[in-house]
């Protein structure tokens, strides 16, 4: 009984003497912060956490540790009504995010839930969407391939590893949106449950294009079997993926990053808030970082606060109209 | 050539240190759990796989720790086999019919070694085979297009209970039980949730990992309360052992084709372990001189160990290639892979050769740790098997729950993992299997995605399912794998019950 009141008054004061620290007018984060990874482990989310985690404490942002929990469940959503309804006022927590994320808030898949519930941090990078053919397609370019669709467009079949109406399936949407095509619902998409399984069917000539990020092709590219005909990003990316044409000087302005960040509960103290948006800007800059950008294929693409928040609502809205016009929502 | 270097850049994976370890600690629980009679490899699997999710390991270490326990088990069955007469697992039967027998003669310390270098060289047959086979077979995997793909999983379903299975109305129901289940979430098709009853937790389908703990595992601990079962079980002595080279030549011809004989089995869907063993075993029986059959003749331990020793092998070699897996711990493996966001196929040999080439290569490292362990260590496990089960019951459930909950810090998931393990109890008290239920959660979505997509690709044309060689070939076995059993499966089964009386 005695053991027992000690350690609880041990807790309490230990509970106190972190509040005051909180209610200290600068932000200082604690010796161990928690990042949530809303899936399970090895996934892009899983990958977020624990690079940026490892970055933060080797550049001593981080005095002790950033512990990494994976919480799967509804592409994101447990985690993000986790922080909603249970953390919403953690100044200790950051939880990774995407454009899956964005999408699925988008098309109301959290019930209840909407993107102003928690507080956008910033992104660290992004994946760039691209479409592609087999070798023997007799598509050569994105052009090509969008006047087909304008004159049927079921005539291109496509195969990707979201679900209908995800990202992949949102990307060709975007693109045929901006070349014009008109009778979008009719535009055939193949969901597969992961990029790669949708690539073996386009390299195999069962499918007839694929729709994903760069990151995806990379393998099939290098060894010829794969002909990518744009890439969704403002500029050209760098070698060595300097060959391939964008959508845009194509004359299709279609832009699609997969972008990579955090988002913060939407309650956190504000000084909190701004320390974790000055530390991204920060990391972003870091050789650390970018050196793990190279190795994992990771492009530049950094907003942050008040930006990212504008970009996020934005994302968040045009998905919404697109989704509806396809008739995905109502 | 190319094969060999990749092999090679394996074993510069599977010998470090950290694969090393695992590949022990595997073969180690391996043994001990395939030892003990009712635990089997797909339960000793599926209770390992949530302690390999919490203690973070890597895709490469996770599996080739559940690897070297599917081995380990493997090996294990043979254990109680001998000694008990009860056999460890369902593939070590056969090995009960010269084995104990050997026992009863004072030679059991023989019988466990012959055993265990026979495991050793079919398993070492099978993972070479293994080695040729599976890129072969991975590069063939470009050809097949969802209508291939969909006549496949047919073929899987249809192979099933396999020509070992006892009710084919029972593997159907429990196969129509795992594809209800599998239903559940959003659909990747359409988009629209299915029986999700706008809970977040179900949005993601029922968790396979979940699903086999609980079917597996927690069902196991119901049974064993039930059985009062707290006191170890009674063995046979152990002799010293006197093994000469002239006994190990006299075994080496009939584990050689034992070896391939189970690999061959393993490869073909549905055929499995215990068809390996059995085959394996009559084969020698008939092609050797008449010898001492069921009186405890060396070669029919060798037989039947080698034969089912390979057929593990033999079994990842589809599941690997092309994500179909050929028995039930390979379900159990490919579950685990899906849930480390690895997708087994054609690409898995592409964009994870480490990891494949790791694990076919630690599975060499871990058959030589287990040859190894078998024979001098061999005390130590008979008398690991005199451990009460009272005590090593709640060390199971321990790690069951811990691991689950640690893979999604969810108490959901552990009311979902007990509601598994009830219904896990009921089906096996009423004769159901419970591998098909896992197939057929497994293999449901995967069939029900491929023959939309062969139907959109054709513009709703049904004859596209029979528009290439390929998959009439496969629809020509299927229905061959589904008539067969039931004329060719009572007359296997009257030998095998015959076999084991006399």
């Amino acid at each position: 009984m005695l053991n027992k009141i000690s350690i609880k008054s041990v807790l309490i004061s230990g509970a106190v003497a972190l509040t005051l620290a909180g209610q200290a007018h600068a932000y200082e984060p604690a010796r161990s912060i928690e990042c949530i990874a809303p899936a399970n482990p090895g996934g892009g989310w899983d990958f977020t956490c624990r690079s940026v985690g490892k970055v933060l404490v080797d550049q001593k942002y981080i005095k002790g540790n950033v512990q990494t929990v994976n919480m799967s469940g509804a592409g994101g959503g447990v985690a993000f009504a986790h922080t909603v309804s249970k953390r919403s006022t953690d100044d200790n927590l950051i939880v990774a995010a995407s454009t899956a994320t964005t999408t699925r808030l988008a098309q109301g898949q959290f019930p209840g839930l909407n993107a102003s519930q928690v507080k956008w941090v910033g992104t660290l990078g992004a994946d760039y969407g691209v479409i592609a053919v087999g070798k023997n397609s007799k598509y050569t370019s994105l052009t090509q391939m969008m006047d087909a669709l304008k004159k049927n467009p079921g005539a291109v079949k496509f195969a990707g590893g979201s679900a209908s109406g995800g990202w992949d399936h949102l990307k060709v949407l975007i693109a045929a949106k901006e070349a014009h095509v008109t009778n979008l619902p009719k535009i055939r998409y193949l969901a597969f449950s992961g990029g790669s399984e949708a690539l073996v069917q386009v390299v195999g000539g069962h499918i007839d294009a694929f729709t994903g990020d760069i990151s995806e092709v990379k393998g099939f590219m290098e060894s010829g079997d794969l002909r990518v005909l744009a890439v969704m990003s403002e500029k050209r990316l760098p070698a060595p993926f300097n060959n391939i044409p964008t959508a845009k000087e194509q004359g299709i302005d279609a832009i699609a990053p997969n972008w990579r960040g955090f988002y913060v509960p939407g309650k956190a103290d504000p000084a909190s808030y701004a320390w974790w948006v000055k530390t991204m800007d920060e990391l972003y800059k870091t050789q650390e970082w970018k050196d793990i950008m190279v190795k994992n294929g990771l492009m530049p693409f950094h907003k942050s606060g008040a930006e990212f928040t504008a970009f996020v609502n934005k994302q968040t809205a045009d998905i919404n109209t697109l989704s509806k016009e396809i008739g995905l929502i109502r | 050539m190319e094969t060999m270097t990749l092999l090679m850049h394996g074993f510069a994976v599977a010998l470090t240190p950290e694969s090393v370890m695992f590949a022990i600690i595997g073969a180690i629980l391996g043994t001990l759990i395939g030892a003990l009679p009712g635990l089997g490899p797909a339960n000793g699997v599926a209770i390992l796989i949530p302690l390999a999710f919490s203690l973070g390991l890597s895709a490469t270490s996770s599996l080739i720790l559940l690897t070297s326990v599917y081995a380990g088990a493997m090996y294990g069955g043979r254990i109680s086999s001998i000694l008990l007469n009860i056999p460890g697992d369902e593939p070590a039967m056969m090995t009960c019919l010269d084995g104990y027998p050997m026992a009863l003669k004072g030679k059991a310390a023989e019988a466990l070694a012959i055993s265990a270098i026979a495991s050793f060289i079919g398993s070492f047959i099978a993972t070479v085979g293994l080695v040729i086979l599976a890129p072969i077979l991975a590069k063939f995997a470009l050809k097949f297009g969802p209508s291939e793909y969909f006549a496949l999983f047919v073929l899987a379903f249809a192979t099933l209970g396999g020509v070992t299975g006892k009710n084919q109305f029972k593997t159907i129901m429990a196969a129509a039980l795992g594809l209800m289940i599998a239903t559940v979430g959003i659909d990747l098709s359409t988009g629209v949730q299915r029986y999700t009853f706008n809970m977040l937790e179900l949005f993601e389908g029922v968790d396979f990992i979940i699903a086999i703990v609980g079917l597996f595992a927690i069902s196991e601990l119901f049974f064993f309360i039930e059985r009062h079962a707290g006191d170890g079980l009674k063995q046979v002595a152990i002799n010293k052992l006197k093994l000469t080279a002239a006994d190990i030549i006299r075994v080496l011809p009939a584990s050689v084709r034992g070896g391939i004989l189970g690999f061959v089995a393993g490869v073909l869907p549905g055929a499995g372990a215990s068809l390996g063993s059995f085959i394996s075993y009559s084969l020698e029986k008939k092609i050797s001189d008449k010898g001492e059959f069921g009186k405890g003749d060396s070669r029919g331990v060798a037989a039947p160990e080698s034969g089912n020793n390979g057929a593990a092998s033999g079994a990842l070699v589809p599941m690997l290639t092309l994500g179909v897996p050929g028995s039930g711990t390979t379900a159990v493996l490919l579950a685990m892979l899906i849930s480390l966001n690895i997708s087994p196929g054609p690409m898995l040999f592409q964009q994870n050769a480490d990891l494949v080439w790791g694990v076919i290569a630690a599975m060499f490292v871990g058959n030589l740790v287990l040859l190894l362990l078998n024979i001098p260590m061999i005390g130590i496990f008979v008398k690991l098997l005199s451990i009460p089960p009272k005590y090593l019951m709640p060390v199971v459930t321990l790690i069951a729950s811990v691991g689950i909950y640690a893979v999604s810090h969810s108490a959901i998931d552990l009311y979902f993992m007990v509601a598994f393990g009830v219904l896990g109890y009921i089906l096996r008290k009423v004769d159901i299997p419970l591998v098909p239920v896992i197939l057929g959660m497994l293999l449901g979505p995967e069939m029900e995605k491929n023959l939309r997509h062969a139907l959109v690709l054709s513009d709703g044309d049904w004859s596209v399912l029979f528009n290439s060689g390929l998959s009439i070939t496969l629809w020509a076995i299927s229905i061959l794998g589904l008539v067969l059993p039931m004329i060719i499966g009572p007359i296997i089964r009257s030998k095998m019950s015959k076999s084991k009386e006399a």
